[in-house]
C-alpha cells in the first residue's frame, strides 16, 4: 500500500489534487463585523492555522455546551459562561466540578477576535485563544479531566468522531482540534449593537445624562476612564492591557507579575471590556464588586497604593478623582449604554 | 497620509533611461531602503527596559523621577535630495520605549543611493491627523487616539511615571502631548473647544550619505522635555495636561532639541 502511494505520488505531475480532507471540505465562514468596528478597528484576527468554517463554529458551538469535558460530565464551558451575562459568571467565583471555588472572576467572552494584543486571562497568561482553551479542562478547581479522556470520551460519544471530520477531515478526535473548534466558535461571540454604538453612527441620540457620562469618561481630571477602557475611536471599549487599578495596599494575587516574574507586573491585571457591563457583574478580577456603583465609587474615592499602582491612578493619595454624585450618576447612564440585547439574546449564542 | 514618492522615482527612472546614448554604458540605478532605530535616553544614559520604574532620574527643575511608559509616534520620514527632490512613504511608526517594540522601523520606500537630508514629524503633523483615519492606532497602546472634545486625532507621546513632590509624596505623572486645544472653559466638552494648533515636531537630521544597507539611528533625550528652553515644573504640571493648552505650547518647544541623529551605519 505504501509502495502504492509512494509511485502514485511519484508519477504524479499537475493532473492530481489532493484533497488535504479526505474529501470533505469544510465551508468558509466570515465573522460578521459591526458597521462601528468595519470603520475603526483592525479586521478580526483569525489564525492561519485555523480559519473559521460553518463546520467548525458548529461544533464548537456543541463542544461549549457540553458537559462531556469535564471529568465527571457535569461541567460545560456554558455553566461558566453564561451567554445571558455575556458569556461571564454571575457568581464572584466559578464553581468546579467538585465544589471548589476558583480566586478570580469569569472573564466574558465577547470580541475576542478583537483582542491584537492575543494575551487572554485576567493575568494574560495565554498567548492565543487556543491557548486559553486548553486550560480549563485540566484545572482541577474547574473542569479536573484530562485531555487524553476528553479525546476517548468524545471520540466514543456518536455525532462527534463525523463533526470533526467534517471540520477538519479527520474523525480521530484530538486536543489540538477540540480547542480550535470551541475558538472558532468564541470568535463569532461579536457584540457591536449597542446604544453606544447607534449613537456613534448617528442612528440614535444620547439623553443628557448619557452624553454629560460620555464626557465625565472622556475627561482626564474627572473619569479619564478612555485611558485604559477606549473611547469612540476604539469601540472595544478595552485596551486589552494589565494595569494595577489600585485595588490594594497589599497585592496578594500578583496578576501579570505571577506570570511574567517580573515584580514591576505584580497586582497588574487585565482591563475588562465595558461591553454589556451591565451583564458582566461583580466586577474586578476578583469580583469583589456587585455593582456598577461600588465600581464608579472604587475610581472616585477608593484607590490604594502600592508600589505597582499605574500613573494613570490619579490623585491616589485622596482616593481617587472626587466624583460629585450627580456625575457617578451621569457617568453609569453612561455605561449602561453599552447593553447589546442583540448579542445577549442572539439564539445564535444559545444552546 | 500624504502620497507617496512612488511616482517620482518612476519617473526618475525613465530620465536616465530616456538620457542614455547609444555609445555610453548608463551605470545603473541602485535603490535601496533605509532603516531606523530609536533609542532613549537621559542626558545621555541610555534607558533600558529594566530601568523602567526601577532607576531615579532627576529632572532640570530638581525632582527625582521614575518612567513607567514611554510611547511615542513619528511620521512622514522624508528623504530629500540636492535637487530638491523628495522622497517619501508617508507612513508612521508607534514606538513603545519600554517594550522595544517598533523601536527598529524600515519606511516603505527605496530610494537610489546617495545623499540626503533626512527629515520626519515627531507626531501627526495637522495634515496626517485625522480622526479615526488609522484602525491600527485606534486599537494601539491604550488606544491611540485622542477624545474629539480635544480636538480627535491622536496622541504624539504617553510619558507616564512618578515623582517625588514638594510634599515628599510619591505622585504620578501623565506627560501626554497632543496637538494644542484651547477651551472656552474647563473641564472640556462637545462645546467647549475654540482652537486647535498643530504641535507636532518637524526633527531634521541633516545630511546623511544612503547606500545600500543603511541604518540610521534616532535618539530621544527624555530629560529634553523637562529641560528647555522651559524648565519643567512638575509640581504644577503632572496630570490633565491634555487639555491644558499653555502646557501643550511648553511641550512642543521643549521638543525641538529631544531628538537628535544618532549612528549612522552600514550593514552588510
Amino acid at each position: 500500500m505504501l509502495l502504492l502511494s509512494v509511485c502514485i505520488t511519484s508519477c504524479n505531475t499537475d493532473s492530481v489534487t489532493v484533497d488535504p480532507n479526505g474529501g470533505y471540505e469544510p465551508t468558509p465562514l466570515t465573522i460578521e463585523v459591526p458597521q462601528i468596528f468595519e470603520e475603526r478597528v483592525p479586521a478580526p484576527l483569525i489564525p492561519a492555522d485555523n480559519p473559521m468554517t460553518v463546520e467548525g463554529v458548529a461544533l464548537g458551538k456543541k463542544l461549549f455546551f457540553d458537559p462531556a469535558l469535564s471529568l465527571n460530565g457535569t461541567q460545560a464551558c456554558a455553566d461558566c459562561h453564561r451567554p445571558e451575562n455575556a458569556f461571564t459568571d454571575p457568581r464572584q467565583f466559578s464553581v468546579g466540578i467538585d465544589g471548589s471555588l476558583g480566586s478570580r472572576n469569569s472573564m466574558p467572552l465577547q470580541n475576542l477576535a478583537f483582542n491584537f494584543k492575543e494575551r487572554f486571562f485576567w493575568d494574560g497568561r495565554a498567548l492565543g485563544l487556543e491557548e486559553q482553551i486548553f486550560e480549563p479542562v485540566t484545572n482541577p478547581i474547574e473542569m479536573d479531566n484530562t485531555w487524553p479522556n476528553v479525546e476517548n470520551t468524545l471520540q466514543e460519544t456518536a455525532g462527534y468522531p463525523l463533526l470533526f471530520e467534517r471540520a477538519f477531515g479527520s474523525s480521530t478526535i484530538d486536543s489540538v482540534n477540540v480547542t480550535k473548534a470551541i475558538a472558532q466558535f468564541i470568535r463569532t461571540l461579536v457584540s457591536g449593537n449597542a446604544k453606544i454604538d447607534r449613537f456613534l453612527l448617528g442612528q440614535e441620540e444620547l439623553t443628557t445624562a448619557e452624553e454629560n457620562g460620555l464626557a465625565i469618561f472622556l475627561d482626564e481630571s474627572r473619569g479619564d476612564c478612555f485611558h485604559c477602557h477606549g473611547l469612540p475611536s476604539n469601540p472595544l471599549w478595552t485596551d486589552n492591557a494589565f494595569h494595577n487599578n489600585g485595588l490594594d495596599e497589599i497585592i496578594t494575587d500578583r496578576g501579570l507579575g505571577g506570570f511574567t516574574g517580573d515584580p514591576r507586573e505584580f497586582g497588574l491585571f487585565k482591563s475588562g471590556t465595558l461591553r454589556n457591563i451591565e451583564f458582566t457583574g461583580p466586577y474586578m478580577h476578583d469580583g469583589r464588586f456587585n455593582t456598577i456603583d461600588e465600581v464608579i465609587n472604587h475610581y472616585s474615592e477608593g484607590l490604594k497604593f502600592s508600589e505597582t499602582i499605574d500613573p494613570l491612578m490619579k490623585k491616589v493619595a485622596e482616593g481617587g478623582v472626587q466624583l460629585s454624585e450627580e456625575d457617578k450618576a451621569d457617568l453609569k447612564a453612561f455605561l449602561l449604554t453599552f447593553s447589546d440585547l442583540e448579542f445577549i439574546n442572539n439564539p445564535a449564542f444559545r444552546n | 497620509m500624504k502620497m507617496n514618492k512612488f511616482a517620482l522615482i518612476l519617473a526618475i527612472g525613465f530620465a536616465f533611461v530616456a538620457c542614455d546614448s547609444d555609445d555610453e554604458t548608463p551605470t545603473p540605478i541602485v535603490n535601496t531602503s533605509v532603516d531606523f532605530t530609536f533609542t532613549q535616553n537621559w542626558d545621555g544614559a541610555n534607558i533600558a527596559n529594566s530601568d523602567y520604574e526601577t532607576t531615579t532620574y532627576t529632572n532640570e527643575n530638581g525632582e527625582e523621577l521614575t518612567l513607567s511608559k514611554l510611547v511615542y509616534l513619528i511620521s512622514d520620514i522624508t528623504f530629500t535630495n540636492v535637487a530638491g527632490d523628495v522622497f517619501d512613504a508617508g507612513d508612521y511608526n508607534l514606538i513603545d520605549a519600554r517594550t522595544g517594540t517598533n523601536t527598529s522601523f524600515t519606511p516603505n520606500i527605496e530610494i537610489p543611493e546617495g545623499d540626503y537630508t533626512v527629515s520626519f514629524t515627531y507626531g501627526f503633523d495637522d495634515e496626517d491627523n485625522i480622526d479615526l483615519a488609522y484602525p491600527d492606532l485606534n486599537v494601539a497602546d491604550n488606544g491611540w487616539g485622542v477624545p474629539v472634545p480635544l480636538g480627535g486625532g491622536y496622541h504624539y507621546m504617553r510619558l507616564e511615571g512618578k515623582y517625588i513632590n514638594a510634599m515628599n509624596d510619591e505622585t504620578a505623572f501623565q506627560f501626554h502631548n497632543i496637538r494644542a486645544n484651547r477651551h472656552s472653559s474647563l473641564p472640556p466638552g462637545p462645546t467647549t473647544l475654540v482652537e486647535l494648533r498643530d504641535t507636532s515636531i518637524e526633527v531634521n537630521l541633516g545630511t546623511i550619505s544612503v547606500t545600500t544597507g543603511t541604518s540610521i539611528e534616532v535618539k530621544m533625550n527624555v530629560a529634553e522635555w523637562f529641560k528647555n528652553p522651559n524648565q519643567w515644573d512638575l509640581n504644577v504640571l503632572f496630570s490633565v495636561l491634555m487639555p491644558n493648552f499653555d502646557a501643550q505650547l511648553l511641550m512642543n518647544e521643549n521638543g525641538q532639541n529631544v531628538f537628535s541623529r544618532g549612528a549612522v551605519t552600514v550593514n552588510p
